[in-house]
């Protein structure tokens, strides 16, 4: 069952990014230019996401199991430390190189286009780099 | 600051915002989970038992949604102007920032700041913030 939900939640969310724009990388680039013609629909795209997500979380805060009686896995952390900062202005320079984040890198890569295939393997590769530096530590 | 208004789509986006907010509550609300994307992808590399089919399933909703979006509308358009070298760089960066942030545009951006979490809001700042002078580097200075 959480399976199905799984794949509803993804394909919503994909609908979501290809309506609203944001799975396409020349309107993001359009977005993060702020010297240039600017295209403020991502305020919009963040707005309308964070006020239905904002009250969905205020009731999975309070659950202890979820609606289908799965254990609730909200984030824990609250530490600012400096993998948070330097991973965040990281992941912030690739986004403006080529206006892709991972979300629309998947969708562009259902949409069959190879240079969505192309991105998606360099950050596959990057994750795995990752997921290698923090298995070599003790 | 001059605004593309030729560009702008507000109906389309803010409903779009409200389709992925209405997805990232449905997962919240049933399957106990933060949708964030980097997370989702990047569990991938530490398989457990139980742990790898729903995010299959969900990176599978993903991938099809371009394909079920065009059975009904037509695609809106689709551009990438970055050459193959760029989305190398950009894609490893991607992967590398995410993970070591614990988060992308959807975990820290969507989820972090609708969860009111000071540590989401301060990833969120940090990659606009590069994100806003990468691009101004490359179309204004390099230019």
């Amino acid at each position: 069952m959480n399976i199905i939900f799984s794949l509803t939640a993804g394909l919503v969310f994909g609908l979501g990014l290809v309506l609203s724009g944001m799975a396409n990388p020349a309107k993001v680039l359009g977005f993060l230019d702020l010297a240039g013609p600017w295209d403020p629909s991502l305020v919009l795209v963040m707005c309308g996401a964070i006020a239905v997500a904002y009250r969905a979380f205020v009731l999975a805060t309070k659950r202890t199991s979820s609606l289908l009686g799965l254990p609730m896995q909200l984030p824990t952390a609250r530490g600012i430390d400096r993998n948070l900062v330097g991973g965040s202005l990281t992941f912030g320079v690739g986004w403006g190189l080529a206006g892709i984040c991972p979300g629309p890198a998947l969708v562009l890569v259902g949409a069959g286009l190879a240079q969505g295939l192309i991105f998606v393997g360099a950050m596959l590769t990057g994750m795995g780099f990752v997921e290698f530096l923090r298995r070599g530590a003790p | 600051m001059a605004v593309d208004w030729y560009h702008y789509t507000p109906l389309a986006s803010l409903l779009g915002g409200v389709l992925i907010g209405l997805a990232t509550a449905l997962f919240a609300l049933f399957n106990g989970r933060i949708a964030g994307i980097s997370g989702i992808v990047g569990g991938l590399f530490r398989p457990k038992t139980g742990d790898t089919a729903w995010r299959i399933a969900f990176i599978a909703g993903l991938l099809a949604a371009p394909w079920l979006f065009q059975s009904f509308a037509s695609l809106p358009e689709i551009r990438v102007d970055a050459s193959a070298r760029t989305l190398i760089v950009a894609g490893l960066l991607v992967g590398v920032g995410t993970r070591l942030g614990s988060g992308c545009t959807s975990g820290h951006g969507v989820c972090g700041l609708a969860r009111l979490s000071p540590r989401s809001l301060v990833a969120t700042v940090s990659f606009m913030l590069t994100g806003f002078v990468t691009v101004f580097v490359i179309r204004h200075l390099l230019a």
